[in-house]
């Protein structure tokens, strides 16, 4: 299964994607901002993304953008998680009504994002 | 890692005013869990040792510090949804069967018998409002118990850290259920009036309570000897009405334990119904 990271912090990218192998996920594909990513989702040459995590405060196109436009383009069915700082009700609501389908607070726990996937239906033993 | 020194007889007095208290059986290999639990009491209570804290314990007054030994050691891990799959066999499965089977009187008696910090309880709560339960004319009596005065008062209040809602909550219940306070999250009013929370040992005298539908009582066996958890089923037995629902931990089960349960199983989730 390959997952799609979305964060301008290449240490952020490189924490998410060895939790997100931990729970099963083979390829990591990562891009930098939501333009990157929504290059990479277009590219019909290339496999498709089973999940993406993505960063909301990131420069170019941010991840609210990211989740508008990739619901917008049709990738309806993409499972998507923001992994942001912002932590109030307002950020958590807009994410969500944009098409996000979860949404975890930094800082957080390992086990919390593989809660996350279980939601998602990614299945892993603990 | 900084521990405190104990004494073998210290590490043995401990276990055995454990296990007295709760039945909590903690084999001496478990030395590990109680400097783990305790350690960070022995610097609240300024105390160099776990040998000065036995010495407390035995003591003049020590009722209130044995409260607090007891409740530093049986306070578990707990997150919203833990283990997901029994709280969705909870939901699609037996509680359609409940509102077919309690139609007429349209009345649910449900308990949580580990509430911890709440959020196995409000968990709970969640689902049967997303099921809609208590909006239709349906009563709800909803009790939620655990040995620890400190864990119930923090579960009545509701309030819940970052790092407790990113566990196991979906996050469209976030947003439905709970109120941002400060930097914590809070369970809104109207859930938190679903739930009575009060003190129970389980190896007291359980107070009077009605025939219950369903009891969760997950994660609790597990720290008890065969003995006890004999006495314990055989009460769940009595409490749970017959055809009502019993749910354990994962790695809990009936089996050999009590004949009057039959294990009901749905995709990668068992719970264990009264027999009539």
């Amino acid at each position: 299964m390959r997952a799609l990271i979305v964060d301008d912090s290449k240490t952020m990218r490189r924490i998410v994607g060895k939790v997100v192998k931990e729970n099963g996920f083979d390829t990591i594909i990562e891009a930098e901002n939501g333009e990157q990513a929504m290059a990479r989702l277009r590219d019909v040459a290339q496999e498709p993304v089973h999940l993406a995590l993505v960063d909301w405060n990131m420069p170019v196109m941010d991840g609210l953008s990211f989740v508008k436009t990739a619901r917008a383009e049709g990738f309806a069915e993409l499972p998507i998680i923001m992994i942001t700082t912002e932590g109030s009700m307002e950020y958590v609501t807009r994410a969500i009504e944009a098409g996000a389908n979860e949404y975890l607070m930094k800082p957080f726990t390992k086990e919390s994002l593989h809660d996350k996937l279980v939601l998602l239906g990614f299945e892993t033993p603990t | 890692m900084n521990v405190a020194a104990g004494s073998e007889q210290a590490f043995a007095f401990l276990r055995k005013l454990i296990y007295d208290n709760s039945a909590i059986v903690l084999e001496a290999d478990k030395r590990y869990l109680l400097e783990a639990r305790l350690g960070p009491m022995l610097t609240r209570e300024h105390l160099g040792s776990f040998d000065e804290l036995v010495a407390r314990l035995n003591g003049g007054n020590s009722g209130p510090l044995r409260q607090r030994v007891l409740e530093a050691v049986t306070t578990h891990e707990t997150s919203f949804f833990r283990d997901l799959h029994p709280f969705e066999m909870f939901r699609k499965t037996v509680i359609p069967r409940l509102l077919n089977e309690r139609a007429a009187a349209k009345r649910l008696n449900i308990w949580c018998g580990a509430s911890s910090t709440g959020q196995e309880p409000y968990t709970i709560a969640f689902i049967m409002r997303e099921c809609g339960l208590q909006l239709g004319g349906w009563t709800i009596d909803f009790v939620a118990t655990d040995l620890s005065e400190e864990v119930l008062s923090r579960a009545r209040n509701g309030m819940f850290s970052q790092l407790e809602v990113n566990r196991g909550l979906p996050v469209p219940m976030l947003i439905k259920y709970f109120d941002k306070v400060g930097l914590e999250f809070q369970v809104k009013a109207d859930l938190r009036k679903m739930i009575a929370f009060r003190k129970l040992n389980l190896m007291e005298a359980w107070p009077s309570m009605p025939e219950m539908d369903v009891v969760f009582m997950r994660n609790v066996l597990i720290y008890f000897d065969v003995p006890t958890k004999k006495r314990i089923l055989e009460r769940l037995a009595r409490t749970v009405r017959p055809g009502g629902y019993l749910f354990l931990g994962t790695v809990e089960s009936t089996h050999n334990l009590s004949s009057s349960f039959q294990a009901v199983q749905v995709g990668n989730a068992t719970c264990y119904q009264r027999t009539t």
